[in-house]
């Protein structure tokens, strides 16, 4: 079949098979390596993408069902004032470990951020939990998100300090 | 394959110091004639460069040019060793570019990341070739301006001769100094700490801005002109071999170019049996893969299963264990004698490392030789399993280290590199082969399960007078199976007058090898939950008790009990110990392990509500790794994702084994922690004058035990298998 789909801001015309997942079509086909694979399955949310603003999993959403929404990958998320921000405080916090899952957890915090200015803690709690982070950064994405939204980075839910 | 010691004796660790140094900087100490580290320099070219050895190299306009030669799998190795080099070279770090070395160890010496080992084995050599580097650009200026070279020092790249107020940028005498002869590394000067100007200092990692902005960086991410994709099923029983396949129904697929069965031999860290699909997109070959109807010969693993093992394992339980492992005093008639007995079955699972960036690598085998680009933790050994499997040599394999997403030690083996190179060479184009999820959690070497059956004997004061483990693992023939050992060391066992560790074995037809911290990871939980279950049925403070248990400060084969001492007490203090009244539900536990030659004391606080459901609310940890935390941000970052990590392993973490096949498929039923699971974590350094040591593992074992002892000072409830069971808990 052929498609035109939006992706950060430029028409794409491409053929594929209709089942063929958006992670898959804009790795391989479209050569953005951006967008990761890590289950196939919609569990871990590495492959978080935009679409119309909204955080999808790309590799469940196929080809077929991307219609003319305007798809955003972490390649072109710094367009948006958000994105830009949380790129920013992902830097100046140190998040990444191995890195993989950033791209995803970046692509979901943006998101937030663009709803919701001021995040709680509750509220990262809900936007991120779905994005897996293997090595664990989560103190850091939690410091980075607040730090991206100009808040102070103290964990309100530590009871500690 | 790489022995990394999971205790590290101090003279372990210094054979290896050694073996490091011949082929790193140290190899200038041995041999004067060839050495690797310089033999770059010697070529004209090099020096108009400005190569000054295999690490460094210095533009004309001042751009240093450093060589970063392990695997970086998330532990911050690609941003620290460069560090060490950069130090002692005596530049600015912004005037710092650093390269991915190739796999190349007669050039770079080891290059893998496992065992905490690469800032004790580079931790030396490589401010040596540093300071080497930079005490051949003060030769240069010295005999540029015809001064002697004592009256010369440097600072931020430059060379300044005070005396006369002169000096010359790096940039300008690197291609002098690249024709000089390399000093005598042993008696190069080094920097005293107290001028460093970049180790101690906190520094990004130097991938971090191609990572946010979704760079290709990863294996998963290389493209090759002409590359076709591949997936390669295998027997969801281990060992089992591929008997006759669909192959032309699947050949008929879109996007097919070929499906083959591979014969495959019977090793699993090699090439084994499978179906390999080979298509224009991997997508269009993972969705073939669906229609695959393959014959496997199940081999004779097949009725294996995880219950089946903790029954045998009970059974051994009762009898004498197959061998003694550490056996000191008379075990038997003092727990006779004990005023007090307890006795308790602990176990762990099987569990996965799952790490986010499936297994994958690419592969290009053309005219007897192959390049190949891959994910790995131990280039070295995937190179000769490689030219071993394909029949060619060593030589023949050129490998480049991608970033890896992920490693803790999955990526130790290499059998996805050489299941990549076989399928390139059968399809005769460049090939990249990639796991789906399900293959990663149904194919990995997994962190194997452990049975212990425990008994203790105290006297009336309550102090330990009689410890006793009976270990029930796995191996054959008397030889426990990777990662699955238990040695004489294991605390408390020369700390008490009586007492037998034992083992037997079940033999396993199921790959096993390291997990973040092998061997401890298990065992700490174990170890310190018993130790926990001794204090408490004493009726003492655990805290206080294991200071007791550990007793004088000593030298106790590797095991510096005064460093332990001294984290234990910090984190007591930092946590508030025993100085905190007691929430509805709530509680603290504490633990300590020593793994990877790092001293480590944890405690966490934990809520259980309804229902048995754990909050974990705070990890406070205390480590002592020596004089130096090299780059603190990064140190941070791991110890919290340690920690984290093993929060993650005790809460939801299990591969069970069914009729000889994995149960779990994907991160549904593995579970990895989440966001809304992760407490925050505190971490303190301790700095002590120690050689620093690694920090990828040794922070994960004690937060296993100190979270299961913090729910038993909750509920009363003792936690002794794992993941942790939240019924048990309601």
């Amino acid at each position: 079949m052929q498609y035109t789909i939006h992706v950060n801001g430029k028409a794409q015309g491409l053929e594929a098979d209709p089942q063929m997942p958006l992670l898959w079509v804009l790795r391989d086909v479209l050569d953005l390596k951006g967008t990761k694979f890590g289950c196939g399955k919609s569990f871990c949310g590495a492959c978080t993408v935009h679409l119309d603003g909204v955080p999808t999993r790309s590799c469940i959403t196929p080809i077929s069902a991307v219609g003319s929404a305007a798809v955003t990958t972490i390649e072109a998320i710094a367009a948006t004032p958000a994105g830009r921000a949380v790129q920013k405080a992902w830097l100046a916090v140190d998040v990444v470990q191995c890195g993989y899952c950033q791209a995803g957890q970046i692509m979901s915090a943006s998101a937030l951020l663009a709803k919701k200015p001021k995040p709680t803690d509750e509220d990262i709690d809900q936007a991120m939990s779905g994005n897996i982070c293997r090595c664990a950064t989560y103190t850091r994405i939690r410091a980075a998100i607040k730090q991206a939204a100009g808040q102070p980075t103290l964990d309100t839910r530590d009871k500690f300090l | 394959m790489i022995a990394i010691s999971n205790t590290g004796s101090q003279w372990a660790s210094r054979r290896a110091f050694l073996r490091a140094s011949v082929a790193v900087g140290g190899g200038l100490l041995l041999d004067f004639s060839m050495p690797a580290v310089f033999a770059a320099a010697k070529a004209d070219t090099a020096a108009a460069a400005g190569t000054l050895n295999a690490f460094v190299q210095i533009s004309n306009d001042g751009i240093v040019t450093i060589m970063s030669k392990n695997p970086e799998i998330g532990q911050g190795i690609k941003t620290m060793l460069p560090m060490l080099i950069a130090e002692e070279l005596d530049v600015d770090w912004s005037s710092v570019r650093i390269e991915q070395a190739l796999s190349d160890p007669a050039r770079y010496g080891q290059q893998f990341a496992g065992g905490s080992r690469a800032t004790p084995l580079n931790w030396d050599a490589l401010r040596r070739v540093g300071a080497a580097a930079r005490q051949m650009l003060v030769t240069a200026a010295a005999q540029t301006w015809s001064v002697p070279a004592a009256e010369c020092a440097t600072q931020s790249g430059k060379v300044l001769h005070t005396p006369s107020k002169r000096s010359m940028s790096y940039g300008r005498l690197a291609s002098k100094a690249a024709l000089l002869p390399p000093p005598d590394l042993a008696s190069l000067p080094l920097k005293d700490p107290n001028d460093y100007k970049i180790i101690g200092k906190s520094v990004a990692g130097v991938d971090s801005p191609l990572v946010v902005t979704g760079q290709p960086l990863f294996g998963i991410d290389v493209t090759v002109p002409g590359m076709l994709y591949a997936v390669f099923a295998k027997s969801p029983v281990f060992g089992g071999t591929a008997v006759s396949a669909n192959l032309d129904a699947i050949k008929s697929q879109p996007g097919i170019r070929d499906a083959f069965i591979v014969r495959g031999g019977a090793v699993f860290n090699g090439l084994a049996s499978g179906v390999a699909i080979v298509a224009t997109h991997w997508w269009l070959a993972d969705k073939a893969r669906d229609l695959l109807e393959v014959v496997w010969d199940e081999g004779a693993t097949a009725s294996q299963s995880t219950e089946g093992f903790a029954r045998q394992a009970v059974q051994l339980s009762a009898q004498a264990p197959a061998a003694k492992v550490a056996s000191e005093g008379d075990v038997i008639q003092a727990l006779a004698a004990s005023a007090k007995q307890l006795e308790a079955a602990y176990s762990y699972p099987f569990i996965a490392h799952a790490t986010l960036e499936p297994q994958n690598c690419t592969a290009h085998v053309q005219d007897g030789k192959v390049e190949i680009w891959a994910p790995t933790q131990n280039p070295d050994a995937g190179r000769k399993i490689v030219a071993k499997t394909l029949g060619i040599t060593d030589a023949d394999v050129t490998i480049h280290m991608t970033r890896c997403g992920g490693g803790f030690g999955r990526r130790l083996m290499n059998d996805y590199m050489v299941e990549a190179a076989w399928i390139s060479k059968q399809v005769g184009a460049p090939v990249k082969l990639l796991w789906n999820r399900q293959d990663d959690v149904q194919h990995d070497f997994y962190r194997p399960a452990g049975f212990h059956f425990f008994k203790a004997g105290l006297d009336s004061a309550g102090k330990l007078q009689a410890f006793k483990d009976h270990f029930v693992s796995f191996g054959e023939n008397g030889k426990a199976a990777s990662s699955a050992d238990l040695n004489a060391n294991e605390f408390p066992a020369k700390f008490v007058a009586n007492v037998e560790l034992g083992m037997s074995l079940m033999p396993l037809g199921v790959p096993t090898g390291p997990l973040r911290a092998p061997g401890s990871n298990g065992l700490a939980f174990v170890f310190q939950s018993f130790i926990d279950e001794i204090a408490h049925a004493a009726g003492q403070d655990p805290l206080q008790y294991r200071l007791a248990l550990l007793g004088e400060r000593r030298v106790v084969g590797s095991f510096d009990t005064g460093r332990m001492i001294d984290v234990l007490n910090l984190v007591g203090e930092k946590s508030a110990w025993g100085r905190r009244p007691p929430g509805k539900g709530s509680g603290m536990g504490i633990a300590f392990y020593y793994s990877h030659l790092g001293y480590f004391a944890e405690v966490v606080h934990a809520t259980v509500g309804a229902g048995g459901r754990i909050s974990v609310d705070k990890v406070w940890v205390v480590g002592d790794v020596g004089s130096q935390i090299i780059n603190p941000t990064s140190a941070e970052n791991q110890v919290q994702g340690a920690a984290l990590d093993g929060i993650g392993e005790a809460l939801g973490q299990v591969i069970t084994l069914n009729n000889g096949r994995v149960v779990q498929r994907n991160f549904d039923d593995f579970l990895l922690l989440r966001m809304n699971q992760a407490p925050p974590v505190e971490v303190h350094f301790l700095k002590t004058d120690h050689p620093p040591t690694g920090l990828g593992e040794p922070a994960l074992p004690p937060v296993l035990p100190a979270l299961c002892n913090a729910l038993f000072a909750a509920t009363g409830v003792r936690i002794r298998s794992l993941p942790i069971d939240p019924k048990l808990l309601a």
